[in-house]
């Protein structure tokens, strides 16, 4: 399992790359492979707000529809659009092209959450999530 | 809650890396390398499933065949030795108990095949059936294990493993004692895929040999252990009904489009009289399938929606690998039925828009309707 150590973990299974006051989200390898082949992505709304822990994108795979919750809250600054096309590069490239929207965290708070690679890593074992 | 059962085969399984879930009480696994890709190499080269899941009942005696024709609403007495129906079972008011397989073994010999979740409520049916008949009922479904090898490649695969000419033995039609890979079975040319394909019925405990033979003499054909993911997705291109969503208890096998398995003019069975007043009358629901032409993919139980109000609701939904497009089944309002007719369905409160599309979605070539 794929578990890059410069990113930080939610327990919903989503990445977010923190940089500045930004913070660009994704879906695990791990979560990716538990979904199986993604055919279908609702990209979030750009220029919208969205909650910590609030579903903000839809991922739907051949069997399940699956809401991704937002690791941390903020305004949606960016959004992968090519996510609406190539749904399968969410399971291709999960880390990379397959990221879903960059939101500008309104509270640094949210971080405190987050887990590092580490605990992430210890977390799909344990909890068998 | 009872616990879920394992079929004889749970251990290979887990061995070749199956993803297992839990359907109908059983623990199966839902995909190996990937719904998409196993649903590819059924369509284009060959899968094995495990089906060891299904129900098998044995009816023999005397009064078989009238039990039978009371039982079900296809007409068994059409039935030839070694040929296969396929039948509705339904209650007295023409809502299905389950769908299920008539093999004719025998004069006074049937083996029928029913689903797995229905296992227990069919049996209890049956037991309420029996009346005055003179048949003996046996569940042999625990001692009974079944592989569904599928594809186009299915004949060339198997007819490495066995003597017998499988090229003779024609679409629901099926020879018993058959030794494949030094195993007795019972072999029938059926399937769930809409691809030509065998279903290979044995005992539970030869299952893990006969599945380590078929898969290895598959090897050069491209074979994949493939599991349910894609045999739902297989089964819904073909448009072949699943008990729990096309059909029900509270569907009709006529509202469902599987009316020409009814035979109104047979003599008396169960839910006759509530089926043909449907036919007379008309029914007032029907089974569609339609194309979402808007963005999103519909999914069971989602509203479908037409002059601002719900007309129907969706049975079966998802994204169809072959064709590559958003499809769907659905139950609607008998108006709203034609091809061609444009309604929406309802998607996380949203209404995306859909359009009727002729059955079946998928055929395969040659394929006699």
């Amino acid at each position: 399992m794929n578990i890059p150590a410069e990113l930080k973990y939610s327990r919903d299974h989503e990445w977010v790359k923190i940089e500045g006051n930004q913070a660009t989200v994704g879906i695990t390898d791990y979560a990716q492979s538990q979904l199986g082949d993604v055919v279908f992505v609702e990209v979030p709304i750009a220029d919208t707000s969205v909650v910590v822990g609030a579903g903000f994108c839809v991922v739907e795979s051949v069997k399940a529809v699956s809401d991704i919750y937002a690791p941390v809250g903020g305004e949606i600054v960016k959004i992968n659009d090519a996510l609406t096309d190539t749904p399968e590069i969410m399971n291709e490239d999960p880390y990379g092209e397959g990221w879903i929207a960059v939101i500008k965290i309104a509270d640094q708070a949210d971080l405190d959450n987050l887990l590092s690679s580490e605990e992430y890593e210890k977390f799909i074992t344990e909890e068998g999530n | 809650m009872t616990e879920a059962k394992k079929t004889p085969l749970y251990e290979t399984h887990l061995e070749h890396g199956g993803k297992i879930v839990e359907f109908g009480g059983w623990l199966l696994p839902v995909q190996y390398s990937g719904i998409l890709e196993e649903h590819r190499a059924v369509r284009e080269k060959a899968g094995l499933f495990d089906v060891s899941h299904m129900g098998e009942v044995l009816v023999k005696g005397d009064d078989a065949l009238a039990f039978l024709q009371n039982l079900v609403t296809n007409d068994v007495s059409r039935l030839t030795q070694n040929k296969i129906q396929y039948t509705p079972m339904c209650y007295k008011d023409g809502g299905i108990v389950d769908d299920l397989l008539i093999y004719k073994q025998g004069e006074e010999d049937y083996l029928l095949v029913i689903n797995a979740a229905n296992i227990e409520k069919d049996w209890q049916w049956m037991q309420e059936n029996k009346g005055n008949f003179q048949v003996e009922l046996t569940n042999v479904s625990a001692k009974t294990a079944q592989l569904a090898l599928q594809g186009p490649l299915a004949q060339s695969i198997l007819s490495h493993l066995t003597d017998t000419k499988l090229e003779e033995l024609a679409y629901y039609w099926f020879l018993p004692n058959v030794i494949v890979a030094g195993k007795e079975t019972l072999i029938s040319r059926t399937g769930y895929t809409g691809e030509d394909g065998f279903e290979i019925y044995c005992q539970a405990e030869d299952a893990a040999e006969l599945w380590a033979a078929i898969m290895a003499a598959g090897k050069p054909y491209g074979l994949l252990p493939v599991g349910l993911g894609c045999r739902d997705t297989l089964r819904f291109e073909a448009c072949l009904p699943l008990y729990g969503h096309e059909l029900s208890k509270d569907i009709s096998p006529l509202e469902a489009g599987i009316g020409m398995f009814v035979k109104l003019d047979k003599g008396e069975f169960n839910g006759q009289a509530a089926l043909a007043q449907q036919k007379k009358n008309g029914v007032k629901r029907k089974s569609v399938g339609f194309v979402i032409t808007g963005r999103g993919i519909a999914r069971a139980e989602y509203p479908v929606m037409a002059e601002g109000r719900r007309i129907g609701t969706v049975t079966t939904g998802t994204y169809a690998p072959t064709l590559e497009k958003n499809i769907g089944l659905a139950l609607v309002e008998t108006e709203f039925a034609k091809v061609g007719q444009e309604f929406a369905i309802e998607i996380r409160g949203k209404n995306v828009a859909a359009q009727v599309i002729p059955k079946p979605f998928y055929k395969r070539e040659g394929q006699k309707v």
